[in-house]
């Protein structure tokens, strides 16, 4: 218990979440929540069904208006502003049920979701002019880039919505990277996945989070994966946070395991 | 050429006109209107408000009606497209109807008794090339940015906002530059027919429009091309069957519809870009398919 108490630095936080409530009429979905992703780490969000995880999600990237509290990206409260503001800033994500571009082609998913990186106006686009041209060129590298990167580069051509699963919610996550985030929330990304998958896939999110210096924070139901991949865990429960603490701490809390992990606890 | 099908080939680029931009709206954005014969109005009458009681050329015209039909639509725009799907599509109804009521009442242009004696400017040349610029424009709009950023709007919202699309913004754009097609369409109109009528505004206009579209194929631009030259010469030819030609119209639009639920071209395109995209789409499903079957077997084998 002694490691809980553990303080971090300052400004060494990319997201800080305060007091974070919501509620939709009289039903407080999330209330009084407080927690904290440090750079370059990699956060657990847990909890049964309807312990209002997604709903979190919601709140940080702007698609629901937060009653109370705040959320703080690198210090600067981003709880009033648009979603695709807050896109912009470098906080994205991806769905519990995938949401992709479905008619459109694996590469045509991933250049879209480039277009940030290119600042040419309509008339420069209507005109062909130069710096179009040049700008959609280099955006055309990226995602392909994008995709070599995660070995979607054979597939580059298929149409999004005859992907098998697991590569579609492989997708999500380019299509999310795409934008240079610098924090990244995932929304379930193991589910329906066979062991193998996931373990395939908590590779992939290590790897990435190094390569492109990410923060992550991840809802996941995968326990081995959660205990695997995650520095730190917040627990919720009811829409208020159970627990938080290492892996090993999350394991072993009694109320933790009463509430959601379900087990006997130190059944050896 | 023949006087009789040079006509209907100018309506049809008149028509055509009209639909690129629904096309923009509703095929790549998504969005449904069934007011855009409103817009149409607006350009008419601004245009033969300019050309007549101003005495400005026939460009000067074309700019205002396109200008008016902006300024219209981007107020509507602002207003009205926060609203999901259905509403939307209702408050356009609504637009269009109130534009040809206010139209109708109001003497000073005519009312619905109509506007006679709008000078003869539409040609075949003049509307041959605003037609080629404004497939031109929408061409190079689809394939930027821009383009991608309606698309993914139309594709799936949620997800467009959190790629940081401003959803918002590129919905009015759309609805914007589909109402300036729209009015330059009506100058055009208003100038071939020399005589301007609300009655010619009507709800059914809007809708046969929004039926081109969907017949040439939502998310094609040469779909819209082809959709809107068939259906303005099919009635014409359908003269043959005298009274039944409305029936057979509709009959040919159904069985065509029923062929083609995509549409005559189904988010496909007529350029050598769009043909290279069906052949590495085909060979990509064809090495996909191959994929799946090989795993399916090894798993199989495996199994065993």
């Amino acid at each position: 218990m002694s490691e809980r108490t553990t303080t971090l630095s300052p400004g060494s936080e990319i997201l800080e979440v305060r007091g974070l409530t919501k509620r939709f009429g009289g039903l407080a979905a999330v209330s009084g929540v407080d927690f904290s992703v440090r750079e370059g780490g990699i956060m657990g969000l847990i909890g049964p069904n309807g312990a209002g995880k997604t709903t979190i999600f919601n709140l940080i990237t702007g698609v629901y208006k937060v009653s109370e509290g705040s959320v703080l990206f690198r210090g600067e409260p981003i709880q009033d502003r648009e979603p695709y503001l807050i896109a912009d800033m470098g906080v994205t994500r991806t769905f519990q049920n995938i949401r992709l571009f479905k008619n459109l082609t694996v590469f045509e998913n991933v250049l879209t979701a480039c277009h940030l990186s290119a600042s040419y106006t309509l008339a420069e686009a209507a005109l062909r002019l130069p710096r179009f041209r040049r700008e959609e060129r280099a955006l055309r590298d990226k995602a392909s880039e994008l995709l070599k990167i995660v070995g979607l580069e054979d597939r580059a051509e298929v149409t999004a919505s005859n992907l098998p699963y697991g590569l579609q919610r492989r997708l999500e996550i380019v299509r999310a990277l795409a934008l240079d985030p610098k924090l990244l929330l995932l929304d379930e990304p193991a589910a329906g996945m066979n062991p193998d998958e996931t373990e395939q896939l908590m590779r992939l999110i290590g790897e990435l989070r190094d390569r492109f210096k990410l923060s992550v924070l991840v809802i996941e139901h995968h326990m081995d994966l959660i205990m695997a991949l995650c520095e730190r865990i917040v627990v919720l429960n009811f829409g208020m946070k159970l627990a938080e603490g290492v892996p090993d701490e999350i394991r072993n809390d009694e109320r933790v395991v009463e509430a959601y992990l379900g087990a006997p606890a130190g059944g050896k | 050429m023949d006087y009789y099908v040079q006509g209907i080939f100018m309506l049809a680029g008149i028509n055509l006109m009209a639909v690129l931009g629904l096309s923009l709206l509703t095929g790549f954005t998504g969005l449904f209107s069934f007011g855009h014969a409103g817009f149409m109005a607006i350009g008419a009458y601004a245009s033969a408000i300019a050309t007549t009681m101003l005495k400005l050329p026939f460009v000067a015209g074309i700019a205002l009606a396109g200008v008016s039909a902006a300024l219209f639509a981007w107020l509507i725009g602002k207003m009205t497209l926060r609203l999901k799907g259905d509403y939307f599509c209702i408050a356009t109804l609504g637009f269009g109807e109130a534009i040809r009521l206010v139209l109708d009442n109001f003497q000073a242009l005519g009312g619905s008794r109509g506007w006679p004696g709008v000078p003869a400017h539409t040609t075949m040349l003049n509307i041959f090339i605003s037609v080629a610029i404004g497939v031109a424009f929408l061409a190079n709009l689809v394939n930027s940015r821009h383009g991608r950023n309606l698309i993914a709007i139309r594709e799936e919202e949620l997800a467009a906002q959190i790629a940081g699309i401003n959803v918002a913004r590129y919905k009015n754009l759309a609805f914007v530059t589909s109402a300036i097609y729209a009015g330059v369409a009506g100058a055009f109109l208003a100038h071939y027919m020399t005589f301007i009528q609300p009655k010619m505004f009507a709800l059914i206009k809007s809708t046969e429009l929004t039926i081109i579209v969907i017949f040439g194929g939502l998310g094609s631009i040469s779909g819209s091309v082809l959709g809107a030259v068939v259906l303005t010469f099919l009635p014409e030819l359908l003269r043959a069957v005298d009274k039944w030609r409305l029936v057979a119209y509709g009959a040919a639009v159904i069985l065509i519809m029923i062929s083609r639920p995509r549409g005559l071209m189904g988010g496909m395109e007529l350029s050598p870009r769009g043909v290279k995209k069906i052949l590495a789409e085909r060979r990509a499903k064809r090495a996909a398919a191959a994929a799946n079957a090989e795993t399916a077997s090894a798993e199989i084998g495996s199994e065993s």
